[in-house]
């Protein structure tokens, strides 16, 4: 793609109608790899959370200083971490996984922190009316705690969302060819920055206010009869 | 060398990376103290701005806040990094790394300052009217004790974001920990070795941070509300 | 008659504070009983106790020949999962705050717990609740959710999917206390038909003095963890013989008529002008 490259510098104008296409080109890595990165996250929070309600200590302890450690550490570190460290274990991926992987665990990091803080919202009472009618612990989650859990957490799971869509442009430092690596090859090339990186930001705050409707109305669809959100 | 030998060579080179790589806390500490200055104060005008009555002044904190709030920081550093000097600012790379973050944060910041000061009920307000108190002393003795209150917390959570945005600052060559790591992986190629220290150097970091905020928000409250659990939120 | 639920020396402790101290209790199949007295007495506790709720650390429990922890284990429960559930099959309670489930219609609150634990076809699950409903007078409400529902109603539905999994004993949390007033009446009335018309075994914990004096075929008195004083419902409220029992009484104000009440209190010679100035 990089080879194909034709910008025309003649005026700010025609610069930023040329440099758009190539931008939008990257913007579909960029939104591929956040899209990624989420459905990730969504799947480790799942499993943190569900390993952080083991009966063992030996489970839960080291797992609860992991997370902190994982939710405090730069996303930066972490993603050169896996990408320099992982191939020498054999598994060589190409950097848009491994970003996507990077992503995935900090913010299942996260999403594990908002699966329980879901699960707690609700009130014990609902667990104890379980008991009393006998249901066994799978129904319980299935059937009363998980349906009731899901419209209350999907304002933070959509922040999560927003957030890493901001956060992909990262993936830069790693080569992979997204939004935010193009706006800075079409710079080195015309020695003029301030229009590509100002419509990266630009399509970036589109693509962060698409993601904050789309979260919206997917709490409008979700079956929410019923459950008290405040 | 048999084991023993290559385990206390990897413990000397850990020791070494972490001479190395600490020598990078200093901008890194550097460029989070000042970008958290910067982001409170940017917080409370916009925070503030935002709840005024001048249309002027909530436009500009409104558009302010949602520019910084919904685009990348890593755009943001590399706008100010790369297209300022072409429109003849001239800006270290330190100056643009804390402008970056502070900006950003202070976008942040101002929905945590908003937060806070919609959080007090308006029946405080109206019993402050009463008692013929003025702006100045309303703010002062009654809004802003119990808003201080309720920002702690997010206050705290903040510090340690920015500890992790300036990883990001190692991109426009200011020689923090990120950066000195980047270094030192072109005279050795023991990677997980280099990450694995400068993630400790950043958890001992936040984890100072975790424990002063904590502290902060266990002195804030009045006598009778400190509980020790407070401390315990920070282990979960 | 081998009793249905037993209670042997039972002692509950939250941390150093102990609940139930050293706690007999033996219900017969079909009897009525109320538990009442002052909050933290511990009534609440052996209901809970009682639906497993709550782990207890002395003692012994037994339901239906069912112990709580087996044979040469300790105490608290050292019941596998497996037994928990077998005892429990043999339970129904009602909570104070109702607890139906909010994101379910009433129907299938109803039939949701027969269908997965008991097997039964949804047809049978739904002749089942729609019976139950019309028992409790609230067959149109079938559709409904339940934050459409006043609070006695929620009760009272909270009530019938108790009943929709047969238990041989029903356990009452206060059933009527989160209630506005003039719904208290159609629980109470649905509760009483449940008493009159089943020979369902009922433990009922409640203020309600004058319903408990209705339905209950014995009443037991606790305070601090102990049953202080129990026996038949009019003699126990008319004619109480432990000094405790005779102050819990009269500080209720409904729990007695007047005149009961005068009788009572002019068994304390000394204290009689002034109190009978202000009844």
């Amino acid at each position: 793609m990089t080879g194909v490259l034709s910008i025309d510098t003649s005026s700010n104008w025609a610069f930023a109608l040329s440099a758009i296409p190539i931008l939008l080109h990257g913007l579909v890595v960029t939104v591929a790899a956040a899209s990624l990165g989420f459905t990730l996250a969504l799947v480790v929070g799942l499993l943190f959370v569900i390993l952080r309600r083991s009966r063992s200590w030996l489970i839960t302890w080291p797992l609860a200083c992991f997370l902190e450690f994982i939710r405090d550490t730069p996303l930066l570190i972490q993603l050169f971490f896996l990408y320099y460290v992982l191939p020498s274990y054999g598994i060589t991926l190409p950097a848009f996984l491994t970003g996507a992987a990077a992503i995935g665990l900090q913010y299942g990091a996260y999403m594990a922190e908002i699966y329980r803080a879901g699960i707690e919202a609700i009130g014990r009472g609902q667990w104890e009316a379980s008991v009393a009618l006998n249901l066994g612990r799978r129904t319980v989650y299935r059937d009363v705690i998980i349906p009731q859990a899901i419209p209350r957490i999907i304002p933070a799971l959509g922040n999560c969302l927003v957030s890493i869509l901001k956060e992909t442009p990262i993936l830069y430092t790693v080569s992979v060819l997204e939004m935010l690596n193009y706006a800075i090859i079409i710079g080195d090339r015309t020695y003029q920055y301030t229009i590509p990186l100002t419509l990266a930001g630009a399509l970036m705050l589109i693509m962060t206010t698409i993601c904050a409707y789309l979260v919206r109305w997917v709490e409008l669809i979700v079956p929410r009869r019923g459950i008290p959100l405040r | 060398m048999n084991d023993k030998e290559r385990d206390g060579a990897k413990m000397q080179q850990s020791v070494a990376f972490f001479e190395y790589l600490i020598g990078g806390a200093k901008a890194t500490a550097l460029v989070g103290g000042v970008a958290y200055l910067l982001a409170i104060a940017l917080g409370f005008a916009a925070g503030i701005a935002r709840a005024e009555r001048i249309p002027i002044a909530r436009t500009i904190a409104f558009v302010y806040v949602e520019i910084f709030r919904g685009t990348s920081l890593i755009v943001q550093l590399f706008w100010i990094y790369y297209s300022l000097p072409l429109m003849g600012v001239s800006i270290s790379p330190l100056m643009a790394g804390c402008l970056g973050i502070g900006l950003n944060s202070g976008a942040y910041a101002s929905e945590i300052v908003r937060g806070a000061l919609l959080s007090i009920p308006a029946a405080q307000l109206e019993a402050a009217a009463a008692l013929d108190l003025n702006r100045y002393q309303t703010l002062r003795k009654i809004v802003i004790p119990q808003a201080v209150r309720e920002m702690a917390p997010p206050f705290g959570n903040l510090s340690i974001a920015i500890l992790k945005d300036t990883a990001l600052v190692s991109m426009i060559s200011i020689a923090d920990i990120a950066f000195k790591a980047q270094q030192l992986r072109t005279f050795t190629y023991n990677s997980a070795g280099i990450y694995s220290v400068s993630l400790v150097i950043y958890f001992g970091m936040a984890l100072v941070l975790l424990v002063t905020s904590r502290t902060v928000e266990y002195y804030a409250r009045p006598k009778y509300q400190r509980s020790w659990s407070l401390f315990r939120r920070a282990a979960q | 008659m081998t009793p249905l639920a037993g209670f042997h020396n039972v002692t509950k402790r939250f941390g150093h504070y102990t609940v139930l101290d050293n706690f007999n209790l033996d219900v017969m199949p079909g009897e009525k009983v109320t538990l009442i007295g002052s909050s933290g007495s511990g009534k609440s506790t052996v209901l809970r106790i009682l639906m497993t709720l709550e782990p207890f650390q002395g003692g012994s429990v037994s339901l239906d020949g069912l112990a709580y922890h087996l044979p040469g284990h300790k105490p608290p429960f050292c019941a596998s999962e497996r037994h928990l559930t077998d005892i429990r099959s043999r339970i129904g309670m009602v909570f104070q705050q109702f607890n139906l489930f909010p994101h379910m219609t009433v129907r299938r609150n109803l039939v949701h717990a027969p269908m997965t634990v008991l097997r039964l076809s949804r047809k049978e699950a739904n002749r089942r609740a729609m019976e139950l409903l019309a028992m409790v007078g609230l067959a149109d409400k079938a559709d409904s959710f339940p934050d459409q529902l006043s609070g006695g109603q929620q009760q009272r539905i909270a009530i019938a999917r108790a009943l929709a999994m047969r238990p041989r004993i029903l356990l009452f949390d206060e059933p009527t206390s989160a209630l506005d007033p003039e719904t208290v009446g159609d629980v109470l009335s649905v509760i009483r038909k449940l008493a009159d018309a089943h020979d369902l075994t009922m433990i009922l914990v409640t203020h309600e003095m004058g319903f408990a004096r209705e339905i209950s075929d014995r009443i037991c008195f606790l305070d601090k963890g102990r049953i202080i004083e129990q026996g038949r419902p009019d003699r126990l409220l008319r004619d109480p013989q432990h000094p405790r029992t005779r102050e819990f009484l009269t500080s209720i104000p409904t729990a007695l008529s007047l005149a009961e009440r005068e009788a009572m209190l002019s068994i304390d010679a000394s204290a009689t002008s002034a109190l009978a100035m202000n009844t």
